[in-house]
């Protein structure tokens, strides 16, 4: 059963064992390996960790940055923004971690091309580094709308630690501030700027916020939340323009309405950065191919992160990223017996005072079932989607202490049909007799 | 409420079964009156049982008439009680003046007191001048009271409860005593528990609660009672267990009815096979009834409720003649009644055969002797309509006015419909009542509010010839009256004199007159019943009257003397001085099962409940035994009917149907079902048994056959079963199927209906407004939905629906209704139908992605002596996905190594 705490245990230690084995093989070699990394965020550098648990010695590693900064946590992006942590509190490996580990770092110059039959990258800065092994992190970028005014001074995305220094620039003049995209992100970016003092309008282009992890109900109660917090919310918004004199002055809608705007944030979704794939020859289609073990059609290069495309799907979550860099650091490290295998995802909205847990598959196909609980004046609402006797999804909205076992029983396949009346109510009242 | 009022208490007579157990009740004003037994009473002993333990929670005044109303266009409205009895007066002697006194009745009551009823007896009796005055004894106790007539010549109950004690053998025929004479059976099991070698036998189609504590039990096929009394009779007859000398000196008739014994009955194995028992079981239970001398046979409604019940009841009596086993200590048949004063009713000759004092309709020196004592204008002289007849009567349109006191035909009557369309078609219809809404009261024209049980006072009878004062200890309420007064400001307005009571005593003072009145002189005959002794009693005597056994006579030195035992002397109430045997021919039930209603239905009381639950049905504690309506049919028989344990079911005879959940309660013989009397169209929908009873009465008494109807049982297809707590009561008319029963703050329903539910169907079915505090939870495609409705945090209301009847207990949810607002605890699991359960304390939320708290993380790092973030991921998980409480985890683990070192 893949995912449970048993096996997960048991391929652990598994892999333990195996490196002993590859680590004196590969210690003979003395490091004659070159690993190279493009992209030194989240997916990649967490790749890296992962390969040096199992093979330390393998790879001369060098990793190109675009960012001038060590690793931090993407993640934590809108607490930061909020105030409720410091750039050192999301900083995930300082550059004195790189030198620690013999890891030469390029910050601030991003790979420029991919030369596959030299097996070289270039750098904007000229520098070349060549390879044995080639793995591309490269992330994705905010998608900005194709509006007039995409490009005005004010109009910024909610990617990096620069965007955020932009937004906290203008959240100390005050003033407005547009946020294009209802999602996570925008929500979260809406609701640090408020806290920083801003005056904000979430404009979103469906009827519902976050519409791809909460149903109808729940992106109503929560717009209810965060409309009782301050947030201006606008649904159904098709943004046409964006209007001002050298700097963001005014938001346009398709129906004639105008939002006055003095910062606009787009926030309507990521783009996977396949350009240097892509050219590079590998096949993309949305973003790089990769199979189960994150290799690409080149054999000796490999993806993780958000730039991948997996059978179809693409991603934006931490999970999947950190279970793609264990898969992809094992055949990195020639242990190569993991296959990455996509799995239900579970969200939270990082906004203090509001508990929001999306898990799965929450929309349901033909044959599911669905369990609903309603408190409105508790701000409660919870919904089970149920497939065969065993939970697929799980949207919570007020009261979210159960999240994660509703997560563990849809990767576990558990079937939950003896306390099918309970399950709503939570585990501890599913254990009791 | 004024706290400087004293604490008092009084000493009175339970108002349910026939017992007649003694009650103390201590009131203190503004609270509850707090119930006991009365230890100095010796019916009970202290003891009661737990109708009476609860009366208490049944003295709240909700429901209660509290003032006179008359229809007007249709409709009730509230009047003055001038208005009230104007119309009723005017109304009567309207009638009677154009169609004559027959067209007028008087349907009364085995609740009243002797002195309501001495009144209403001699009202229609000796004023109006027709007999048609019945009373639903006629349901419970007629067969006995004609049994006793033709054996003794007089309505006698021979023994005394004592006798149970005393006896060596107690043969229980057709009473469920543990559940319908709880304290009678106490005694019983005392006795059993002190002298094991008292044996027991129990004799019911059904077992039950009693059975338990039978030696013997003979689960006869419904209706067989006469076949197994007359094989006893033959049996001791064959093997010379015969008093010869007592035979031969006091009774008469015994050729005759041995001869019709052995015609049928000689042979014990063709008894045991007409009466469906084991032929050993029956031998041993003839054996033992030969060998014994001290025997009590005591039967109630399985004897009585039958189209021979009146030879059931002289059957079993034969068999104590034959022995001479009656008038003395420990034995006797004995006559279990089945209301507090059916004894104290025929006393008066409350029913429409009899005259007062005992004093008979066909016998014209009594009838004399009556007038004259009444200085009445007439008599009656020919026996009025028997009750199923009378409401016959009433919808042919011969009978043109009723009068119903303290009863309700429309859900006690056989053939119950049939009551309904007679009341809708009848001129005048008025009820008295202590309840306002009830099925009998929305017929009545005019409606007049009663003093109930703990307002009123009088006496009443018991099952011993016991007479029981029962005593107010509550003010009247609103503008309810005695039914004496009302019956005596009637007659006063109709012209009549002698209704010039002043209060209860005077009036038992004319009654005691009156059984000493003409008694055994000039070939009137001696009358058993004579309590002459205590007339010219003082008020404050009355008021002081401790319970005592009938005949009463004063004796010499002014005391009063009670009687024990009638009969000692053998000499009884015929002309002759002699009792009679009856020859009981044997005969079945007067319907037959057949292949269209295959089962034989069986009705009856419950352990907790009283007749149609106008009182019991107030206190939540009584509710709980048996909440609902119920079919109890063996297994068996379910599966053929493909109905289900737990399911409704729909029961159906000629006459009616009625629906109520299938309950295998292990009790019930193939071919038999039982249902209980006591739900009405007030807390069910459709479950008043009344409905479906057969009609067919005992030729002799006029009792109808309550324990044989046949019956089909079939599916009552619901799409969902629910249930709904609610303060408030609901309107439920949507609804296919509901029982409401009443909480302790609240009102359940159960309900079994059809068409989609969901928010809008339950918003609407508890009164919710679309602001209204709504939780709900919906599973739709097992077919659930649950929600709750609350006004200020404080439960209102809740509502669970499901596509089968299991569903969660309600005791929990129940217990909520005491609270004054939830906590989000319990709001969190109020749905759920389960109090929320306490896990471990997790302690504050460290790692949010995966909901792990500071307590959990802490006590890993413990157990398991983690040293890095890593291993807590591990062990934990937390921090294993967005990292953001890494720091955290690191700042725990460096507090535990502190704590760690601090500890070294």
């Amino acid at each position: 059963m893949p995912g449970s705490a048993g096996a997960f245990g048991e391929q652990l230690s598994g892999a333990g064992r195996e490196r002993h084995r590859v680590g004196s093989r590969m210690n003979t070699e003395r490091k004659s390996a070159r690993l190279v990394l493009i992209g030194n965020g989240m997916a990649g550098m967490r790749t890296v960790e992962e390969l040096l648990k199992l093979a330390p010695d393998l790879y001369q590693i060098t990793v190109f940055g675009a960012e001038p900064h060590g690793n931090y946590n993407r993640v934590l992006l809108s607490p930061l923004l909020a105030g409720d942590k410091n750039v050192d509190e999301i900083m995930l490996h300082p550059r004195a971690w790189y030198a620690e580990h013999g890891i030469t770092l390029h910050a601030g110059d991003p790979v420029v091309r991919i030369d596959r039959k030299r097996r070289v990258v270039v750098a904007r800065s000229g520098l070349e580094a060549p390879y044995d092994r080639l793995l591309l992190a490269t992330g994705s970028t905010p998608f900005v709308l194709p509006i007039p005014g995409n490009t005005l001074p004010g109009v910024v995305g909610f990617r990096d630690l620069h965007d955020v220094d932009t937004m906290l620039a203008a959240a100390r003049q005050g003033g407005r501030a547009v946020v294009i995209g209802g999602g996570l992100l925008g929500l979260e970016a809406a609701h640090a700027l408020m806290r920083r003092g801003m005056d904000v309008t979430v404009v979103h282009v469906a009827t519902s916020l976050m519409n791809q992890q909460l149903d109808g109900e729940a992106g109503r109660l929560l717009k209810e939340t965060l409309e009782r917090d301050g947030l201006r919310i606008v649904l159904a918004a098709q943004t046409s323009a964006i209007t001002g004199e050298g700097k963001v002055e005014a938001v346009h809608f398709a129906d004639g309405s105008v939002l006055p705007a003095d910062l606009v944030v787009m926030a309507a979704g990521v783009r996977p950065n396949v350009a240097l794939g892509r050219e590079a020859g590998l096949h993309c289609e949305r973003a790089i191919v990769v199979d189960d073990t994150l290799q690409t059609f080149d054999p000796r290069i490999y993806a993780v992160g958000e730039c991948v495309q997996h059978r179809r799907a693409t991603f934006g979550l931490v999970a999947p990223v950190w279970e793609q860099a264990r898969v992809c650091a094992a055949h990195l490290a020639g242990a190569g017996h993991r296959r990455y295998v996509q799995a239900a995802t579970a969200t939270k909205l990082k906004v203090t005072g509001i508990d929001l847990y999306s898990a799965g598959d929450i929309l349901g196909g033909a044959g599911s079932e669905e369990l609903i609980l309603r408190d409105r004046t508790s701000g409660i609402y919870k919904r089970l989607v149920l497939e065969g006797g065993r939970v697929t999804g799980a949207v919570l909205v007020g009261d979210v202490g159960d999240g994660p076992w509703y997560f563990d029983l849809i990767q576990r396949g558990a079937d939950v049909s003896s306390f099918r009346d309970r399950l709503l109510f939570g585990q501890a009242l599913c254990a009791a007799t | 409420m004024d706290m400087s009022l004293p604490v008092q208490t009084v000493r009175t007579t339970c108002p349910y079964c026939g017992v007649g157990c003694g009650v103390s009740a201590t009131v203190k004003p503004g609270t509850i009156p707090i119930i006991a037994g009365d230890t100095a009473h010796a019916a009970n002993k202290g003891r009661l049982c737990v109708k009476g333990a609860a009366l208490g929670e049944t003295l709240v005044l909700d429901g209660r008439l509290l003032y006179p109303q008359v229809r007007e266009n249709g409709s009730m409205r509230r009047a003055g009680w001038d208005e009230a009895l104007e119309r009723v007066a005017g109304g009567f002697a309207s009638i009677i003046a154009e169609h004559g006194p027959d067209a007028v009745a008087l349907y009364v009551s085995g609740q009243l007191l002797t002195e309501d009823y001495y009144v209403a007896n001699k009202f229609m009796k000796g004023y109006v001048g027709s007999a048609n005055i019945d009373t639903n004894s006629r349901l419970c106790m007629s067969s006995s009271v004609a049994g006793h007539k033709r054996a003794f010549g007089e309505d006698l109950v021979p023994g005394a409860y004592e006798d149970f004690e005393l006896a060596d053998m107690i043969v229980l025929v057709g009473s469920n005593t543990a559940w319908c004479h709880p304290t009678l059976f106490q005694r019983i099991l005392k006795a059993k528990e002190a002298r094991p070698s008292l044996q027991v036998v129990a004799i019911d189609p059904r077992r039950t609660a009693t059975c338990e504590l039978a030696d013997l039990h003979l689960p006869v096929k419904p209706g067989t009672d006469v076949w197994l009394f007359n094989g006893l009779l033959s049996y001791l007859a064959r093997h010379g267990v015969k008093d010869s000398a007592f035979v031969a000196a006091h009774t008469e008739g015994l050729d005759m009815a041995l001869a019709t014994a052995d015609a049928d009955c000689g042979d014990p194995a063709q008894v045991a096979r007409i009466c469906r028992v084991d032929p050993a079981k029956l031998l041993a239970f003839y054996e033992g009834f030969a060998a014994t001398r001290k025997v009590v046979s005591a039967y109630s409604q399985g004897v009585n409720q039958s189209s021979s019940g009146t030879d059931k009841v002289n059957a079993i009596i034969n068999c104590h003649l034959l022995t001479g086993r009656i008038g003395h200590p420990g034995m006797g048949p004995f006559s279990l009644t089945g209301q507090p004063n059916a004894m104290g009713g025929r006393e008066v000759g409350g029913l429409a055969n009899m005259l007062a004092a005992h004093m008979d309709l066909d016998n014209p020196l009594q009838r004399d002797a009556l007038r004259a004592f009444w200085e009445a204008p007439r008599i009656a002289d020919k026996p009025g309509l028997k009750a199923v007849d009378l409401f016959r009567a009433v919808e042919e349109g011969s009978v043109k006015a009723v009068w119903i006191i303290a009863t309700n035909p429309l859900v006690s009557l056989p053939d119950a419909d049939q009551v309904r369309r007679a009341l809708e078609k009848c001129e005048l219809v008025v009820v008295s009542d202590i309840v306002g809404a009830t099925d009998t009261t929305t017929h009545a024209d005019v409606l007049l509010p009663a003093l109930g049980w703990g307002e009123k006072d009088g006496t009443v009878t018991n099952s011993e010839r016991c007479i029981s004062r029962q005593r107010a200890f509550l003010p009247a309420p609103g503008e309810a009256r005695a039914d004496w007064w009302a019956l005596c400001e009637v007659a006063r307005r109709m012209g009549f004199s002698g209704f010039d009571y002043e209060d209860a005593h005077a009036i038992f003072d004319e009654h005691a007159r009156l059984s000493g009145w003409r008694n055994g002189e000039g070939g009137a005959g001696r009358r058993v019943f004579d309590i002459s002794g205590m007339s010219g009693m003082r008020r404050q005597d009355y008021d002081a009257l401790e319970p005592i056994q009938w005949p009463v006579l004063r004796a010499a030195d002014g005391t009063l003397q009670a009687t024990a035992r009638l009969f000692a002397d053998g000499r009884f109430a015929h002309a002759s001085g002699k009792a009679r045997f009856v020859a009981t021919a044997p005969r079945l039930p007067v319907h037959a099962l057949d292949d269209e209603f295959p089962l034989a239905l069986n009705t009856g009381r419950m352990r907790d409940q009283w007749h149609t639950m106008t009182r019991t049905g107030k206190s939540p504690r009584l509710a709980n035994h048996a909440p609902e309506p119920l079919i109890d049919l063996h297994p068996n028989d379910a599966l053929l009917c493909g109905v289900r344990e737990g399911e409704l079911a729909r029961v159906t005879s000629r006459w009616g149907a009625m629906v109520a959940r299938v309950t295998h309660g292990g009790g019930i013989a193939r071919g038999s079902v039982f249902v209980p009397i006591h739900w009405s169209g007030q807390t069910a929908s459709d479950a008043r048994v009344g409905a479906l009873v057969n009609p067919a009465v005992d030729p002799v008494s006029g009792e109808p056959e309550f324990k044989h109807t046949p019956v089909r049982i079939e599916p009552f297809v619901v799409e969902w079963h629910a249930f709904v707590l609610s303060r408030k009561a609901l309107s439920l008319d949507s609804i296919a199927n509901w029982t409401r029963i009443q909480g302790d703050g609240f009102v359940r329903y159960e309900m079994g209906g059809r068409g989609p539910v969901g928010a809008d169907w339950a918003r609407a079915l508890l009164a919710a407004d679309g602001e209204a505090d709504w939780i709900d939870y919906e599973d739709g495609s097992a077919g659930a939905y649950r929600a709750a409705y609350l006004v200020d945090g404080r439960l209102q209301a809740c509502v669970f629906v499901a596509r089968r009847p299991q569903l969660p207990a309600r005791d929990w949810l129940a217990g909520l209704f005491a609270r004054e607002s939830l906590g989000a605890l319990d709001r969190a699991t109020l749905l759920a139908g389960r109090a929320p359960q306490q896990g471990p304390d997790a302690g504050p939320t460290v790692c949010s992605c995966f909901g792990v708290g500071r307590n959990t993380i802490c006590a890993a790092i413990r157990t398991h002596r983690l040293e890095t973030t890593a291993q807590v991921t591990a062990c934990v998980r937390a921090g294993g996905n967005c990292g953001s409480c890494v720091p955290e985890i690191g700042k725990l683990l460096a507090l535990a190594s502190c704590g760690e070192e601090a500890a070294q």
